[in-house]
């Protein structure tokens, strides 16, 4: 076959799945949403365009505490998981030698091989008022009763790190891969100390490494749906959970392509802002990834 | 080679398109709850007429949004509650009338086909016909919990060990319980609103007392087993289910009413094998089969002569959770009007939000 035809139409027939993944799958669709996001029923199966579904949105504060609450506690677990990845990061990546290394690399990867969902649970088993840890606690006396350690904005945050850690991790691994330990030496025998090393070139070396992996762990945890449902309480919102809600059970198609446009704008920018602030170009984070 | 690989591949389409004109004929695809196509009558059927049922799990509001994408395409019949059938039929177009010819009525209990007839007619036509009903009500561990009403799990002393479902069925019974009554007020958004806004007010004050909103079953009956949980808002099956396990967790009919609830037989309006959805529903009337079916789904049926079938076990669960003045005071859930549920929609989501 690969003689008879000539060598473009091959790189468009390799291109074409994911020519139409995109058209199909992620274009076409959040056309149509659009479209849905920008009118309202006025009758029963009668609609009118309309801005009223982004009216309601800023007009509503629940729905804006939601959005607010989530992106904070979002960009709260990515600074999280930024700092409990970098050392891990480090180990694997400059300490770790031979097997060693490649046996930690396969004990990150490990837990991914269970679903999301079997992860989450094993969370509850360990938190729940009568599970592991609050037991545990009892009983070497930290406290006088197993505490109920569920459904707490600290348990939501506690998941979204531990199922997104790994996102975070291996942009980390690569980007401090490519550092020239000489560098370092170089450094230490100009006189520098472990602070400004760390500063003025792991960091620097690594930026676009830490980049990814933050657009990375923040786009998933923002998205997430299981995690906040399943380990959040009485009272914890996730902006995601608005949107299914409108969508399946209030039958308000329309609001709910609404709530996903803002989210979809709301990730854009903020990603968007971190990149300026940190001075990173979006093309150098996504080639780390 | 080339030749011979086209071949194979002709062959292979070919083998799809058959296996897919065979699929069309013999396939009945169901939408419907967890429990109400137990496999063992999956086979049963499968060997009486040759249609093998494809099983689709879901709930009310699962149903309504997934034929509400396709226009009422991709399933051949559905098992929504009673309510929730002429409002989506009316807005959504998702259902189609029920040619009660095709119906063996007769294996129906007349009084409860009257009123799913009455309950699912639009226009003059029939959308549903009934299959089970239950009821909602509260599981209360009598040895822990003497709770009466919905209003007394909001007692301080069950500080942090009752819960309720964050759904509009709390809503409602929380209304009954503070002696209104909001199926009256269906017609009349604006008394409606009034209502719900009041019981959601009682349920933001009622929080603190709750130790969660439940939202998977299995969740809320486990915790009820350890005894995290002595009182909660929950559905008559799996108060009995756990009433089985342990005699001293009991489901009450609270005072101020049990609410009702009718599952139909319902056809979507783009159903492709009519003929199978009207064969399964007259097979699964038939007296011996639904009491199957009923002891899967821990459900009573609608079925004449189905009790004669049933488990004495869940015939006592029923005398006991229901003496005859509790089960004469059970509130049927009338049909919702379009838009109402909306008003609980805001008001769901400011229980969630408030502190």
């Amino acid at each position: 076959m690969n003689t008879l035809t000539p060598k473009r139409l091959t790189l468009y027939l390799l291109l074409a799945p994911a020519i139409l993944w995109l058209l199909l799958l992620i274009i076409l669709p959040h056309v149509g949403m659009g479209m849905i996001s920008f009118r309202e029923r006025i009758g029963p199966g009668e609609f009118a365009g309309s801005l009223k579904q982004y009216r309601t949105f800023f007009e509503e504060p629940l729905y804006w505490n939601t959005f607010v609450r989530t992106a904070v506690m979002s960009l709260i677990a990515t600074i999280m998981a930024l700092v409990m990845a970098f050392p891990v990061a480090w180990t694997i990546a400059k300490v770790a030698k031979g097997r060693l290394k490649a046996l930690m690399l396969a004990a990150t990867l490990l837990p991914f091989w269970a679903s999301e969902l079997v992860r989450t649970l094993g969370w509850l088993i360990l938190l729940r008022g009568s599970g592991v840890i609050p037991q545990f606690l009892a009983f070497i006396g930290v406290t006088d009763q197993p505490v109920e350690l569920l459904y707490h904005d600290a348990t939501i945050l506690v998941g979204l790190i531990y199922s997104s850690l790994l996102f975070m991790l291996v942009p980390l691994i690569n980007a401090l891969e490519t550092l020239d330990d000489s560098l370092i030496e170089a450094a230490y025998d100009l006189g520098g100390n472990r602070l400004n090393i760390l500063r003025k070139i792991i960091i620097p070396h690594a930026a676009p490494g830490i980049a990814a992996g933050s657009i990375m762990v923040f786009m998933l945890t923002l998205g997430n749906y299981l995690t906040p449902v399943v380990l959040g309480g009485k009272s914890s919102m996730w902006f995601t959970e608005q949107i299914y809600t409108q969508f399946i059970t209030r039958f308000n198609w329309e609001q709910g392509a609404a709530f996903a446009f803002l989210l979809l704008g709301l990730s854009s920018v903020l990603v968007w802002l971190g990149l300026k602030i940190t001075g990173q170009r979006f093309a150098d984070a996504m080639r780390r990834t | 080679m080339l030749n011979h690989k086209l071949k194979l591949s002709a062959g292979a389409v070919l083998a799809v398109f058959a296996f897919h004109a065979q699929a069309d004929e013999q396939v009945l695809r169901l939408l419907t709850w967890a429990d109400y196509a137990p496999q063992a009558v999956v086979d049963q059927f499968k060997k009486e007429t040759g249609i093998s049922v494809e099983v689709t799990l879901s709930n009310n509001e699962e149903m309504i949004s997934k034929l509400r994408a396709t226009g009422g395409a991709g399933y051949d019949l559905v098992n929504p509650s009673q309510d929730r059938i002429t409002g989506p039929a009316k807005e959504f177009g998702i259902y189609q009338p029920i040619d009660l010819k095709k119906v063996k009525t007769a294996n129906f209990i007349p009084s409860m086909l009257e009123s799913t007839k009455k309950v699912t007619g639009l226009g003059g036509k029939v959308y549903g016909v009934p299959l089970f009903w239950g009821t909602d009500g509260l599981v209360v561990n009598s040895a822990k919990s003497k709770a009466a009403d919905y209003s007394d799990l909001c007692k301080p002393e069950y500080a942090g060990k009752t819960a309720v479902r964050l759904k509009r069925p709390t809503l409602i019974g929380m209304a009954f319980s503070m002696g209104k009554d909001p199926f009256k007020a269906y017609a009349n958004p604006k008394q409606y609103e009034a209502i719900m806004t009041a019981a959601g007010d009682k349920l933001i004050s009622c929080k603190k007392n709750l130790k969660y909103f439940w939202e998977s079953k299995d969740q809320l009956l486990n915790d009820i087993r350890n005894g995290e949980v002595v009182a909660a808002q929950m559905w008559d099956a799996g108060g009995w289910k756990l009433n089985t396990e342990n005699a001293t967790i009991k489901f009450i009919a609270p005072k101020s009413g049990a609410l009702g609830w009718v599952d139909t037989f319902a056809i979507p309006s783009k159903a492709k094998n009519l003929d199978a959805a009207y064969k399964w529903i007259n097979f699964i009337s038939r007296p011996e089969i639904a009491a199957k079916v009923a002891k899967s789904a821990g459900s009573f049926t609608a079925i004449k002569g189905a009790e004669n079938f049933m488990d004495e076990v869940m015939k006592k669960q029923l005398a006991e959770s229901f003496p005859p003045a509790a089960l004469k005071n059970i509130k049927w859930y009338p049909a919702i009007p379009a838009g109402l549920e909306e008003v609980d929609g805001k008001v769901l989501d400011k229980i969630k939000a408030s502190n």
